[in-house]
């Protein structure tokens, strides 16, 4: 099939980008958008022009890189699946499909399409962990008796990659998604409950800081994250936070 | 316990609290308003009660003009709060695809309400204060009977007025379709997204709105 390509171009984190326009040719169906891309960036190559500049890695919907807002939807018009799983045959021939980097204050732009999403790390190193002594003596996980419910539910919030399509989606920019799937995986466990005040505390707190918005429950985070994180994560992530604030 | 009011989570508890409150209070309102419909002379008895008791008058209403302008204050600042965080907004975005146009524009609909609002004390509240507490009249007494219920009729004479009323209400039933449910959510709670509480948020949100349009109407088309 024939496209039309709008895409973000932008030289660097100083420059002012726009939107260019592209014709790309002979794509085939079974093509994934990342491979589309790749054609592109080929033709451009073979032009002597600057190919754009994507993030992108495992190329099989895990490693939560590649973040692309396709015809205004975050990993494109597709449920359940990131930009690189995304197959043209969700497009027809002859389409314009626009291609935009994420859009949120949190997450400037690099160049081109890519964005700086270390906002997330910081949420992350703010209290997204278990304090666990390795030296040796580790304890077997399977000692603490947990039931398959709440394991269920710890590993559905664990599986978030943090690729940050709840934050592009969100009409608010608000991360509140990414931070409730992390807070709830461990406040679901026992070993997640000794540090729970301090992490639900110290992970808003950093996420206020970077800069992202506040969550009126319009749950388009739930429908375009392509791992099915649930809202109810962030109603466990409220919920957790007025307990720390009470136990205070 | 201060901390959390800091937050950006305190401030979406503390918006659904003040929505809760308002909820509330909208369900007594009606319950009130109904009765200018069913029987005159009882809802004259209410309304006298509702404007001269003191508890009402003193406490609940102060507490009610403080949570209408906390509700409608905090709105402002989380609506700034949320725009500065995405200051280049898409070319492209297909809100549709993944959120209702009512969640998407909680503050175009409750613009309409606040500004409905004024209208609403223009029209009561502010002759009813002035009246009462600088006129001294708390009689509620005019020309040997109640005024509440002529006073009523003689507003929805106007048919610009009842227009107004008919199109404040459709916007608070936009907002309120998503704001019941939504208010559950900010409190912690997975309520709101239960099929059950679902249905009853909906029923509700056009259940008021649409007895408030009826009752405007009524005294509209039966003025005496």
């Amino acid at each position: 099939m024939n496209l039309t390509l709008k895409i973000w171009r932008q030289k660097d984190s100083n420059a002012k980008g726009q939107m260019v326009d592209y014709k790309v040719t002979d794509i085939s169906e079974h093509m994934s958008f990342l491979e589309m891309m790749d054609v592109l960036n080929e033709q451009l190559i073979n032009s002597g022009e600057e190919p754009v500049a994507f993030d992108h890695d495992c190329r099989e919907g895990i490693c939560g890189m590649c973040s692309m807002y396709i015809n205004g939807e975050a990993h494109g018009p597709d449920r359940g699946v990131t930009t690189c799983q995304l197959h043209m045959r969700m497009f027809k021939d002859g389409d314009t499909i626009t291609i935009e980097p994420w859009r949120a204050t949190a997450f400037p732009v690099i160049k081109d399409l890519v964005v700086d999403r270390t906002a997330f790390e910081r949420i992350q190193q703010a209290g997204g962990y278990i304090s666990v002594n390795t030296s040796g003596n580790t304890q077997d996980a399977n000692a603490l008796p947990i039931s398959k419910h709440a394991a269920d539910e710890a590993m559905d919030a664990a599986t978030c990659i943090g690729c940050g399509a709840c934050v592009a989606t969100c009409k608010n920019s608000s991360a509140m998604l990414f931070v409730g799937a992390k807070v709830s995986q461990y406040a679901l466990l026992p070993q997640g409950q000794v540090e729970a005040a301090d992490r639900v505390r110290n992970m808003v707190a950093q996420m206020d800081l970077e800069g992202f918005g506040n969550c009126t429950n319009t749950g388009a985070c739930e429908v375009e994250c392509p791992k099915g994180i649930s809202l109810d994560n962030i109603a466990r992530m409220n919920r957790e936070l007025i307990k720390a604030s009470v136990s205070d | 316990m201060s901390g959390i009011f800091n937050s950006s989570i305190g401030r979406k508890i503390a918006m659904a609290l003040s929505a809760f409150f308002l909820m509330i209070f909208l369900l007594q309102h009606f319950v009130i308003n109904s009765l200018s419909v069913i029987n005159p002379d009882t809802f004259n008895e209410v309304s006298h009660f509702m404007g001269t008791n003191w508890l009402i008058q003193y406490i609940m209403q102060p507490v009610l003009i403080f949570g209408v302008v906390f509700h409608f204050i905090m709105g402002f600042i989380l609506e700034i709060k949320n725009r500065r965080a995405r200051q280049i907004s898409y070319a492209k975005n297909n809100g549709a695809a993944n959120s209702t146009w009512m969640s998407r524009n909680m503050i175009y609909s409750g613009m309409v309400i606040l500004a409905f609002i004024v209208l609403h004390f223009i029209d009561f509240w502010f002759p009813e204060i002035n009246t009462k507490y600088i006129q001294g009249d708390m009689s509620g007494m005019h020309n040997g009977e109640f005024r509440y219920f002529h006073e009523l009729q003689e507003k929805f004479l106007s048919p610009a007025r009842v227009a107004a009323y008919v199109i404040a209400f459709v916007f608070l039933a936009l907002h309120l379709l998503h704001g019941f449910t939504s208010a559950f959510q900010s409190m912690g709670s997975t309520a709101g997204r239960k099929k059950a509480m679902q249905n009853f948020g909906k029923a509700y949100a056009i259940i008021i709105p649409l007895g408030f349009i009826i009752i405007a109407l009524y005294h509209h088309l039966n003025h005496h």
